[in-house]
């Protein structure tokens, strides 16, 4: 059981909340895009084992998304950030 | 027979006499006493058969390590089925019995395999149950392997989890737990100590020890009476069976003495700033010839079973040694009357030998066991040089009824490990031991690879903080270094090293010489340390051989991963509360009440008690379905549509965003009216389907599927959150707020009349697809057109806690109630599809015959990019369809595929929905087949389990085609 600290509502229970998987940027005007970056955009992620950018959401707090940088091998846990105020990652 | 209680030892109320059944006999113990050492008490030597050859085995240990005890307890008409003997609290009116031995284990009719062990080496069974299929023989294998049975009745304990945070959680009450949780109270920090025993105390309670001038069991005594006053959380019982991320600890607590229906078993997650290990060590065997009699026992437990528990496990005992703690062993049994003898590979075993043959032991230097014989049992070891390489080299046959070895200590390191730290051999102790950690622990006593109690009790002081006074005890003079020793140089007799698995120095050979000589290759091999015990005694002693017959050292030999849990935790006690109704609670209607009495049939759709159908006295589930089905078209229908979701959305940018959101067009939706739209994945793929109102300019009401509520809620958040924050747009779930009752048919009209309302139901005021609010009998309410079943309909919804009232009003007015079942034919009928039966994770709008918003709609909805993929617009993609069986009575299984006629029968799609219609009195069916709106009217085979039948291809919509019914 992890402990994660929601940007919103402080260190919770891992039970709490909900995995959200990389980020991806979608490109916009979708309809400029070529079949291989929209294919991008929809499958494809770097799985980075180490550090990486994820999104979770306070699912059974607040229900607020939010980004966190995590260790994906020692599952440990750096920072989480409100979507939009940009240090993590990008 | 041997074993027996001595007077005045040990730490059992003498006065509170336990009853208990071994084997259907009645035995009796004491308060205090563990089934094992009840049963040793009670002259009990075999207590099991062995996995592999059968043969008689018997109590060897006395704690968590224990290889043979696995027995089978009943207690409380609750069953354990492969519990250790050796940490089960005896209880009155337990029940024991061997989980090996048939027909009896004393005679084992499988023992023969014994004498065939030449030909069951290593990896027998993979070899040679090959042909054509292991799953043939594995049921017989397994049964003679002997396992415990669960139980066939439900296991009625009842279980709890708790969740706790400490700033400290000590595991391990023994001498260095005790002194660390004593510091850390001390210094003011919240502290839970736990212990798998019964008792707090640890190796004091067994050991010769004195303590701030007390005696080791006093102190422990009151040194945890201290802490529990200090407000500490004590948990004996309690095994802290998994270290996870983040200092979070897994604790099985045992409640063995909590009465019937008491939170019998408790699983706790622990949080601790600080973690102390303090998890002790486990004595290792020395392997021998024919060391897996019953009665050859580890040093330890043999001394544990006197000083503890007052049970003389023989009188006669031979002890086999490379280090001095033997010899504690020793000095206690002849103390207590027994005869000793040890054999001591070391050449100068040193002082504390010296005062043991002071104190009449008889001790062998440079002598090892080199074969026990006995019938069922021991009767005699013979002794002879530590490098004797035949059995002919005895020098000594001593009659014994015990064999008892010490092979030094195994720190218990489990846990660390499972935290991440990383381990080093250690020359002096042959032991691994923690080297670098990872997480915020502090490790103290015999784990960390201290020896003596001074040591134990100073490491456990200085990890709890070295708060108050340290404990203080008599420094011991130094040991005489242990003789590493892994078995005996003898080729020809059978040497064990895994008692429970049956793993012996000639199969480590075995897999030596076939190149499984990886550890983690040997272990899975050989199955050394597979066992439920994993390899608690066994584990050092079978990666020495391995490292002595491949020419390498210990550490280059490598350790296998330690894995949780450290002891089987049971399944229950891992689900806790979650079983039964609680596992996945239901939701149930507002007017659930009025279905029961209605006689519904009620049954799970989605998380949901809905009603099925409503059969009548004397009615089939099938035809109180194909009467309501009937019925609604030529009566009118009443069903209760509550459980279809409700979100409110809000806000300036409502419409944009929506528009962004959804497939169809909602942004030029008038308010009052209402619309069908489709939900898709940025896949393409279609998520759910509803109708959607606009209530006003900035205001909508989703009405997603029932099942879909809380996925179609998230998903909302989610773009919002995420790709548009800067919209003034907010949701919230009412669905719970609302009852839903559609009322439907011909006379609907008239049913609608008898309620007293300020809604205008007019055909102008209310067309079909639209919304009015207003109130119903004085209540909120508000009344929506649209149908699910072809016919003209009314969705009333009122509070809902009106929702009872508003079902027994409309009831009265005699239209026929009907269930999921029944809708499932009439809007079958109408060709409207239900989500994730007629499409599935392929399916696309188009697919269905719905493309035209992404041909008219400008914006950038979630999924229009993929739409236009190649995937998207292949032309063989299965399109939606009406499939008319060619027999008007044969409904076809739903998965029938539909299949090309020739030689090379390929599928063309499936059949999703189907059903025999009263309405059209034949059978119907939708389905999905590739390019199938291309082909209407053509006939297809259909293929199910080798039967074909023909049907044709047609329009989905089979009644009603015009539409006319809807209004009226």
């Amino acid at each position: 059981m992890l402990n994660i600290p929601c940007p919103h509502c402080g260190p919770r229970s891992e039970y709490e909340f909900q995995f959200g998987g990389e980020p991806a940027t979608r490109p916009i005007p979708a309809s400029e895009v070529s079949d291989a970056q929209w294919s991008d955009y929809l499958y494809a992620r770097t799985n980075i084992k180490g550090r990486n950018r994820e999104l979770w959401c306070h699912s059974g707090g607040c229900g607020q998304w939010f980004l966190m940088e995590r260790d994906t091998v020692t599952h440990e846990i750096f920072r989480t950030e409100t979507i939009g105020s940009g240090t993590i990652g990008a | 027979m041997t074993g027996t209680r001595i007077p005045a030892i040990g730490l059992i109320d003498r006065g509170q006499k336990l009853s208990f059944r071994w084997q259907g006999e009645t035995l009796t113990g004491f308060a205090g006493d563990t089934l094992a050492s009840a049963l040793l008490a009670n002259g009990v030597r075999v207590v099991g058969r062995s996995f592999k050859y059968h043969r008689p085995r018997g109590i060897f240990a006395a704690g968590a390590e224990e290889p043979n005890a696995i027995l089978d307890v009943w207690h409380n008409s609750q069953n354990d089925p492969n519990a250790r003997a050796t940490l089960v609290p005896l209880q009155d009116g337990m029940s024991a019995r061997a989980i090996s031995g048939w027909p009896s284990l004393n005679f084992d009719a499988f023992q023969g395999l014994d004498l065939l062990h030449r030909f069951l080496p290593a990896g027998f069974y993979y070899k040679t149950f090959m042909a054509p299929d292991w799953h043939r023989y594995e049921p017989n294998i397994r049964r003679m392997a002997g396992l415990g049975t669960a139980q066939k009745t439900p296991d009625t304990r009842h279980y709890e989890t708790r969740h706790a945070q400490v700033d400290v959680l000590v595991i391990g009450a023994g001498p260095a737990g005790l002194a660390a949780a004593r510091a850390a109270a001390a210094g003011g920090r919240s502290v839970m100590l736990v212990d798998e025993n019964p008792q707090f105390g640890g190796s004091l309670l067994w050991g010769d020890a004195t303590i701030n001038g007390q005696i080791g069991t006093a102190w422990a005594r009151d040194t945890t009476a201290s802490l529990a006053a200090s407000g500490a959380q004590l948990l004996p019982n309690t095994t802290a069976f998994a270290y996870y991320d983040q200092n979070t600890i897994g604790l099985m607590e045992h409640r063995s003495h909590a009465a019937s229906g008491w939170a019998e078993d408790r699983l706790w997650s622990v949080l601790a700033a600080e973690v102390v290990l303090a998890t002790g060590a486990i004595e290792r065997p020395l392997v021998f010839p024919n060391n897996d009699r019953p009665g050859v026992m580890l040093a330890s437990a043999v001394l544990r079973y006197l000083r503890q528990y007052g049970v003389l496990v023989g009188k006669s005992v031979v002890l086999t040694t490379n280090n001095d703690s033997a010899y504690e062993t020793a000095t206690a049994l002849l103390a207590a009357g027994g005869q000793v003898a040890v054999a001591d590979v070391r050449a100068e075993p040193g002082p504390v030998a010296n005062a043991a043959q002071a104190a009449g032991a008889r001790v062998y230097a440079g002598s090892v066991v080199l074969n026990t014989g006995g019938l069922g049992g021991i009767a005699w070891a013979d002794i002879g040089p530590a490098d004797a390489t035949s059995q002919r080299n005895a020098t000594s046959r001593i009659g014994c009824d015990i064999v008892a070895s010490s092979g030094g200590w195994t720190p218990v390191v489990h846990l660390f490990s499972q935290s991440g730290g990383k381990l080093r051999w250690d020359e002096t102790l042959s032991a691994f031991l923690p080297n670098t950690g990872r997480q915020a622990h502090q490790l103290a006593g015999s784990m960390a690879g201290w020896q003596s109690l001074a040591e134990c009790l100073a490491s456990g002081h200085k990890a709890g903080g070295s708060h108050g006074e340290a404990p203080v005890t008599a420094i011991a003079r130094l040991p005489t270094p242990l003789q590493p020793y892994w078995h005996v140089p003898i080729t020809g007799a059978r040497q064990w090293l895994d008692l429970q698995n049956d793993v012996t120095v000639k199969d480590v050979g075995l897999a030596a010489r076939e190149n499984f000589q990886s550890v983690e290759h040997l272990k899975r091999y050989t199955t050394l340390g597979m066992a439920t015990d994993q390899g608690k005694t066994s584990n050092v002693n079978g990666l020495a051989v391995m490292a002595e017959l491949t020419g390498r050292t210990i550490p280059e030999t490598g350790t296998t991963t330690f894995r949780m849990p450290y002891t089987p935790v049971s399944l229950g006690a891992m689900a806790g509360m979650r079983h039964g109704d609680l596992y996945a609670p239901k939701r149930q209607l507002p007017a659930q009440s009025e279905h029961d009495a209605a006689g519904a049939l009620m049954r799970e759709y989605g998380g949901w008690m809905r009603p099925a159908c409503y059969p009548l006295p004397g009615e089939t589930e099938a035809q109180a379905v194909q009467r309501e089905a009937r019925l609604v078209r030529t009566n009118g229908g009443l069903f209760d549509g509550s459980s279809l979701g409700k979100i409110e959305v809000f806000g300036a940018d409502a419409a944009k965003f929506l528009n962004l959101i959804y497939y169809n067009e909602v942004a030029n939706l008038k308010p009052g009216r209402l619309r069908y739209v489709l939900l898709l994945r940025e896949t393409g793929i279609i998520y759910d389907d509803g109708v959607i109102a606009r209530v006003a300019e900035d205001r909508y009401l989703l009405s997603p599927s029932s099942s879909h509520t809380a996925g179609v809620l998230a998903m909302l958040e989610l773009w919002h959150q995420t790709e548009y924050p800067s919209m003034d747009v907010a949701f919230h779930d009412v669905t719970a707020a609302w009852a839903t009752i559609a009322i439907c048919g011909p006379r609907v009209r008239d049913i609608l009349a008898t309620l007293a309302t300020d809604i205008d139901l007019s055909d102008a005021a209310l067309p079909h697809m639209a919304m009015a609010h207003g109130r119903i009998m004085g209540i909120q309410a508000r009344v929506a057109r649209v149908s699910f079943t072809g016919e003209r309909s009314y969705e009333i919804s009122v509070t809902a806690g009106h929702g009872a009232a508003l079902w027994r009003h409309l009831l009265a007015q005699g239209p026929t109630p009907y269930g999921i079942e029944s809708l499932s034919i009439l809007r079958g009928e109408k060709g409207y599809i239900l989500i994730g039966t007629d499409t599935d994770g392929l399916t696309m709008p188009d697919d269905l015959g719905m493309s035209g918003p992404l041909r008219a709609k400008k914006v950038d909805f979630v999924g229009k990019r993929s739409l236009t993929t190649p995937d998207g617009a292949r032309p063989d993609r299965r399109q939606f369809v009406g499939l008319l069986p060619e027999q008007p009575g044969f409904v076809p299984m739903v998965g029938t595929h539909a299949i090309t006629d020739g030689p090379t029968r390929r599928s063309l799609g499936w059949i999703t929905t189907a059903a025999h219609s009263p309405t059209l009195g034949r059978s119907f069916a939708l389905g999905m087949i590739e390019g199938g709106r291309a082909h209407m009217g053509e006939t297809v085979t259909l293929f199910d389990r080798g039967k074909t039948s023909r049907a044709t291809i047609c329009s989905p919509v089979f009644h009603d085609v015009e539409g006319a019914k809807l209004h009226g």
